[in-house]
């Protein structure tokens, strides 16, 4: 077991009413009681039972995320709260779209750097590119930093989604 | 169209009869006069005018607290509602349950910046258990019942649900709230088993056991107050208190060591200090309680009973934690005592309480009385001697007197004394006495207040007066905000910045005033009397009771200090407080 006071880096999931002001109820709870978001994510998933799942990754030593858990557990819409870091195996996936803004032997460059990422072109003008990519959040790191001096314009990202590996539902 | 149908507005009152609410403390107002038109012509539910939004929360939080039941308020929309935040935010901090119905701008006018609109939900969000904003007349009787549901169930709290006008005259079916049922809000009460065991486990071989309960034992019902009392008898140990568990076992029971924390007794603080098992039932480990977080209870093995899963491990780790309602967790704890028949070490638990005892001789609360001039304690102290016995409610303000009245006043049952101990409310009191009066009507419902908190809710008065409730507003007036400037006394150098109140009311002429009775006592020999006249005149009663300035509130913990490092009195010299404990409040 590491040491209490060392922050780690937790993917959190949790299912939700899909109703309105819950992502204000969640947002709300972690700035008011001072705690980490690194990257949230929302969507409906269950239309016909109207649950949306959020994904948090979070950050803070092993009292913090347990008590992050709690407070989460205690709001009245919310109905699981997955630690997918603790809780076993599990995939994490994030979406960018990165715009390379370059001409000549740069704009070649980025487009072969791309490849060996299997970023896609998505969108080319005859001085741009914006490449899709998806993959862990390192990997979309990794490949960004090295746009950077290849004439990276913008990023959007969609923060992180994740599931548990194997057949068992989160 | 069927004939059965009702206006949103009659649905929210025949939702809140259902709910078996008698009395709903509100103010009107433009967006809720549909639901004071259909007040009007009902006899079912009394309604309490008040005369600030924020005092008809407190006054339904004095009714649950002492009633157990769900208060009901009922104010408009804009300042109707941004008014009850305090009381609301309150009621969220000490865990009261509380329904509290706010109008709304009709549904087309919302997010236009209407006359008296503002973004109740938004605004309440972190100062509730949970709201809603109610978009649909058929919702309107669901989502009333729901509410009460929320706010009664688990660890009680308060709920908003933000009516929009439209949807209060616009006509739907009633439902009624038999089959409520949340489909992501059911509070667990059954604690585990295995980790009950291993609680058993441990206070079967505890050898200096203390228990620590609060008011989660009060809010789990009289059933827990009583099996409490059953479970301290049954092994012995001594029990202490937190501010808002005051009365949840009896006071007068020699295991009772009195309240904890920064003005707790010495025997309390030095027990909690010094104890190897400490059992905490319904207590949330506050900062008031625990003082120094590195050096609390440093030897001990903690167990911690609580229906709110977000109390366990928040401020302090602890070896056993049980999620559960008190009465149920207690009522397994005690079947499992007696299978085992279990019993502890009583050599060692002998030691225990003969080391108790030598603290309890120090006798802590004591005080150097005066021929000249009324010491505040005295006051206090004498207030309770008369009552005592009487069927008495006591509700407080915030500060100094707060403290005396939680050390100097016992309580023999639960339910019988109401503070804002969380938020630390300046102006509760007042209003918090006349809920607890209308639930009561014959009892003598108390409040012990300071000069500068009375005059936060001074308005409700006129309340107290309109509807002939005979509360007794007892005011420790010493000229300054005492417990601030026992602060800038103890820590900022003497420089008693804006403490003091140049130009206090005459408070008999200001109970005149308002229809009530003004009584005065400036000296020691005046007390007796001055008390008994204000128990015996009917209907609300002031009493300016003149005090020691200088006094101060002792024992007392420093911020940043440990419970062995406590200050007993005005002799004790304090040692220079830390900077940690400087930025503490």
């Amino acid at each position: 077991m590491a040491d209490k006071n060392t922050i780690r880096r937790h993917t959190i999931s949790v299912l939700v009413d899909n109703e309105p002001g819950i992502l204000a109820r969640v947002v709300g709870l972690f700035s008011g009681r001072g705690y980490n978001i690194e990257s949230l994510t929302v969507a409906e998933v269950d239309p016909e039972n109207h649950l949306s799942r959020i994904t948090i990754v979070t950050s803070g030593t092993e009292m913090i995320i347990e008590q992050i858990k709690a407070q989460l557990d205690r709001l009245v819409p919310v109905h699981r709260v997955s630690d997918l870091t603790v809780e076993g195996p599990h995939l994490e996936r994030e979406l960018a779209l990165i715009k390379v803004h370059s001409t000549g032997e740069k704009r070649v460059e980025s487009l072969r750097i791309a490849d060996i990422f299997r970023a896609r072109v998505v969108d080319a003008t005859i001085e741009s590119f914006v490449f899709e990519m998806t993959g862990s959040s390192e990997k979309l790191n990794a490949f960004i930093n090295l746009m950077q001096p290849l004439g990276l314009v913008d990023v959007s990202r969609t923060g992180v989604v994740a599931t548990s590996r194997g057949p068992a539902a989160i | 169209m069927a004939t059965d149908q009702i206006t949103g507005a009659a649905c929210v009152i025949r939702a809140l009869v259902d709910q078996g609410v008698d009395v709903v403390f509100g103010y009107p107002g433009g967006a809720v006069l549909p639901i004071y038109d259909e007040l009007f012509q009902q006899n079912a539910l009394r309604h309490i005018l008040v005369r600030h939004e924020q005092a008809a929360v407190h006054a339904a939080e004095g009714y649950a607290r002492s009633t157990g039941k769900v208060g009901a308020v009922l104010v408009t929309s804009g300042p109707g509602a941004t008014n009850a935040v305090t009381g609301l935010t309150d009621a969220l901090m000490d865990s009261i349950p509380i329904v509290c119905l706010t109008g709304q701008v009709p549904t087309h006018l919302i997010g236009n910046d209407a006359f008296q609109e503002a973004d109740t939900t938004g605004i309440t969000r972190p100062c509730t258990k949970h709201n809603y904003l109610v978009k649909k007349v058929e919702d309107v009787s669901r989502v009333i019942h729901e509410a009460f549901y929320v706010a009664r169930s688990g660890r009680p709290g308060p709920v908003v649900v933000d009516l929009p006008k439209d949807i209060l005259q616009a006509k739907t079916t009633y439902r009624n709230g038999a089959a409520v049922k949340h489909r992501s809000y059911n509070p667990r009460l059954k604690g585990d088993t295995k980790r009950i065991e291993q609680a058993i486990e441990l206070i079967a071989k505890a050898r200096r056991p203390l228990f620590y309960c609060g008011g989660g034992v009060i809010n789990s019902g009289p059933k827990a107050t009583q099996l409490l009392t059953e479970f301290v008898r049954m092994t012995g140990f001594p029990i202490t208190l937190t501010l808002m568990g005051l009365g949840a076992f009896p006071a007068a029971d020699p295991h009772f060591l009195g309240m904890l924390g920064m003005h707790g007794t010495y025997e309390a603080n030095l027990a909690m200090h010094d104890c190897d098992v400490m059992i905490n039932l319904g207590a949330r480990f506050d900062d008031r309680v625990t003082g120094r977080l590195a050096a609390f209870s440093p030897g001990s093995k903690k167990i911690h009973v609580d229906i709110d899963p977000s109390s366990i491990n928040k401020n302090v780790s602890v070896d056993v934690p049980i999620v559960g309602d008190i009465a149920h967790v207690l009522e397994d704890m005690i079947k499992l005592w007696k299978a085992r028949q279990a019993r502890p070490d009583q050599k060692a638990l002998a030691a225990w309480w003969k080391q108790i005892e030598a603290w309890r001789g120090r006798d802590c609360l004591r005080f150097r009385n005066s021929d000249s001039i009324i010491k505040p304690q005295h006051a206090i102290k004498t207030l309770y001697e008369k009552i005592k016995g009487r069927d008495y409610y006591i509700t407080t303000e915030v500060g100094q007197h707060q403290m005396w009245a939680a050390q100097y006043i016992h309580f023999e049952e639960p339910k019988r004394w109401m503070t804002s101990g969380g938020l630390g409310t300046m102006g509760y009191g007042l209003p918090a006495a006349i809920g607890a009066q209308i639930a009561h009507p014959d009892a003598l419902v108390i409040d012990v207040a300071g000069e500068a908190s009375i005059l936060m809710n001074i308005q409700e008065l006129s309340t107290a007066a309109q509807y002939k409730l005979p509360v007794k507003i007892f005011i420790v007036n010493n000229q300054w905000m005492g417990m601030v400037r026992q602060w800038q006394e103890l820590l900022h150098g003497g420089r008693y910045s804006e403490s003091y109140t140049e130009s206090l009311p005459d408070f008999v002429k200001l109970a005149e005033a308002f229809g009530a009775t003004g009584l005065r006592a400036e000296k020691p020999e005046e007390l007796d009397e001055v008390i008994r006249q204000m128990i015996e005149t009917p209907g609300p009663v002031v009493v300016d009771c003149r005090v020691d300035q200088t006094e101060n509130c002792f024992p007392m913990i420093p911020s940043g200090a440990a419970h062995n490092e406590m200050l007993l009195g005005p002799d004790d010299v304090a040692k220079p407080v830390s900077e940690e404990g400087m930025v503490l409040v």
